[in-house]
């Protein structure tokens, strides 16, 4: 078993070698459809964009829906994936047990991803990422989406059993750092998200294959956002995970009271998924006092957990800092703040954005009253460009530039690129979710090809306002692009021709 | 090197902790509270009133509705003017068209029922019932099979833009009408 061990000459940590290979090959696929689903996010913003207006409708669509699924599954489940392994193995000393299980779910995940992705681009599957019945895409899409979901779940598993290994083995002591902890938390998210996906595109795929007569739309619409939405509060629970990390390796803090973090973790599991109706508050079928009791009671809990670690990771910070003697004044702490480390950097934005971006209009719009103004328009686009892209992505960016030194042993190829990119991504993306859900309070739909109805029959003239917040949103996501693109090809050059490290 | 956390972390939280937590619990109660609330003070509510309905059967409803009310047509669209207080019907086709334009009377309330129909098409669609202006926009969710029961009163004369905002397949974009308000 000794031989299977490399010790990392910067941390002292023990590193599994298949572990690290799995890490590897899981980050790898992540960066590859994070420029996939780029390449297709810069094509939708060009035909959004009504100055530009580039693809036809029927491209549209397909690129509008490779992008959701490459971006919002895809890049951030294989990186999730990848974590999970990096938590349960690196963190505690650890060796990852089965580790042809684990290349049985990367396999499953690929094979999954390229159906989906095949059968998008040849306009069998232009169905938008909900996949809204009756819309129906060849048997062969669900299919993938079946398989990403099992080799998902596979790789959950795996993360499951490696920590009871580690516990058995005792390869550390005391309690499960937090980052681990708060993956563990992620991880049982995604146990029930997962198996209700793969349980309920089970019938979408037989129906789709013609053995199923017909699927109600309704039933549809709640078991799709009991996956849906769900799947998102994987990525939350994930990032926060990685915020206290960064914040531990950039500037050396430890959470100030466990208790406080880990309990917001739990309250994460419990009551997050209850959110997922947030996108039925429009519907005909649910009640009043349903829908009440669903988005106004329990989701608050778990609205209270993310402001516990608004609280606590700029509070371990700042502590962290003032021992550091940047104790002038309230603010010093954060001036002198390692702004030019970019996971800092990534991690800081990111936590910003999410929380004010994201989080708060997520709460706004989730008000039945104000669901109304907006259910379906941009500005439900904006609020998740807040939170999975300036949030969850961009914290996801900023790892990378440590996992590449330590599980990749590559120097970070340009540091001019690695400090220039958050600022660009996490600026571009702010400009472009604002503009956005701007734009959305005049009504400007959303996942919609034409927004002057240059064909329709009785054309509707939307306020000129609303094509200024358009042009602005077509902005930011350009730069949004660019930081992105710095991104993808530092990781990649680093990965490829960085210089090693021994 | 190991990472070792303290077996035992379970400790009393600090001050400030717990006027942040006190804090941001107050917060989420108070919205929590202000959900019902607003639902006995606000204005304008979202729905409660809904029916499972086939297709067939609602395109049928919606047939004789355009039928009996039908005054004049504008581009082959039929323009209907019920009367004040009745129930209307309207539907998103499976063509990528909404069943009529409705012509309603100023103050006057109606029951607004909307859903999904074949309308010729292959299917009936998922649509988003979007009512957009310059001064507000309102959205609801059409799903086929379903009655959607929107208790409406027009407050103020003029045309609305009427548009799709879910998408349904590719004429989605061409799903613009219009509803008139009679002063």
């Amino acid at each position: 078993m000794a031989e299977q061990f490399r010790t990392c000459p910067t941390t002292g940590l023990k590193v599994h070698l298949p572990a690290e290979a799995l890490i590897k090959v899981n980050a790898v696929a992540a960066v590859v459809c994070l420029l996939v689903g780029g390449i297709a996010a810069l094509l939708v913003l060009l035909t959004r964009w009504p100055a530009v207006h580039l693809l036809n409708e029927e491209w549209f669509y397909r690129f509008l829906t490779a992008h959701a699924l490459d971006m919002l599954i895809a890049w951030i489940i294989f990186f999730e994936v990848a974590a999970l392994y990096f938590g349960s193995t690196v963190l505690l000393n650890n060796r990852l047990p089965a580790p042809k299980v684990g290349w049985v779910a990367f396999i499953l995940m690929v094979l999954g991803g390229a159906l989906i992705n095949w059968q998008v681009l040849v306009g069998q599957a232009t169905v938008a990422f909900t996949s809204y019945v009756p819309l129906k895409a060849s048997p062969l899409y669900y299919l993938g989406i079946i398989l990403f979901a099992v080799g998902a779940l596979t790789a959950v598993f795996l993360f499951f059993a490696a920590l009871v290994v580690a516990k058995k083995e005792k390869t550390y002591e005391g309690s499960l750092p937090i980052v681990t902890f708060g993956l563990m938390c992620a991880a049982t998210i995604a146990t029930f998200t997962l198996l209700h996906g793969a349980a309920f595109y089970i019938p979408t795929f037989l129906w789709s294959a013609g053995i199923l007569p017909n699927l109600d739309p309704m039933m549809y619409r709640l078991a799709f956002w009991a996956l849906g939405h769900a799947s998102q509060q994987i990525n939350v629970c994930a990032m926060v995970a990685v915020w206290y990390l960064i914040a531990t390796l950039t500037t050396g803090a430890k959470p100030l009271n466990e208790k406080l973090c880990r309990t917001a973790f739990l309250l994460y599991v419990l009551f997050i998924n209850v959110a997922s109706e947030h996108h039925l508050l429009t519907d005909p079928a649910l009640s009043i006092w349903h829908k009440i009791a669903n988005t106004g009671y329990v989701m608050h809990m778990a609205v209270l957990a993310s402001m516990i670690h608004a609280f606590a990771i700029p509070a371990m910070i700042e502590v962290a800092q003032r021992k550091k003697g940047f104790s002038k004044g309230w603010f010093e702490w954060l001036k002198k703040a390692p702004w030019g480390n970019p996971a800092f950097a990534s991690m800081f934005i990111s936590l910003i954005g999410f929380g004010f971006v994201g989080g708060i209009t997520g709460v706004t719009f989730g008000n039945m009253q104000i669901s109304m103004i907006r259910h379906n328009t941009w500005s439900i686009t904006g609020h998740f460009h807040g939170t999975v892209v300036l949030g969850t992505t961009l914290a996801f960016m900023g790892i990378t530039y440590y996992i590449v030194p330590l599980i990749f042993r590559r120097q970070i190829f340009s540091e001019t690129m690695a400090k220039l990119s958050p600022y660009f991504f996490g600026g571009g993306v702010f400009l472009f979710a604002n503009a956005m859900m701007f734009a959305g309070g005049y009504g400007i739909p959303r996942r919609h090809w034409d927004v002057t109805f240059a064909g329709a029959q009785f054309p509707f003239q939307f306020d000129p306002t609303a094509f200024f917040f358009i042009a602005l949103t077509g902005l930011g996501g350009l730069l949004a692009i660019i930081g992105g693109a710095l991104y993808v090809l530092n990781t990649t050059a680093s990965v490829f021709i960085g210089k090693k490290i021994q | 090197m190991s990472i070792s956390v303290e077996r035992t972390w379970w400790r009393p939280l600090d001050r400030e902790e717990k006027i942040w937590v006190t804090i941001a619990l107050i917060w989420c109660l108070g919205t929590f509270f202000m959900m019902p609330v607003w639902h006995v003070i606000a204005k304008q509510n979202t729905p409660n009133e809904s029916y499972r309905v086939s297709v067939d059967d609602f395109e049928k409803i919606v047939v004789a509705f355009n039928e009996k009310y039908k005054v004049r047509e504008e581009s082959g669209v039929p323009v209907v003017h019920p009367p004040a207080g009745s129930d209307i019907y309207l539907a998103g086709t499976g063509v990528w068209q909404w069943s009529s334009i409705l012509e309603l009377e100023a103050g006057k309330q109606y029951r607004l029922h909307i859903s999904s129909i074949k309308g010729g098409g292959t299917e009936a669609w998922q649509h988003g019932f979007s009512i957009v202006s310059a001064k507000f926009n309102v959205n609801f969710q059409i799903v086929p099979g379903y009655d959607n029961v929107l208790t409406v009163t027009p407050t103020e004369a003029g045309e609305y833009g009427l548009i799709c905002n879910e998408f349904c397949g590719i004429g989605h974009h061409l799903m613009a009408s219009k509803i008139i308000v009679k002063g």
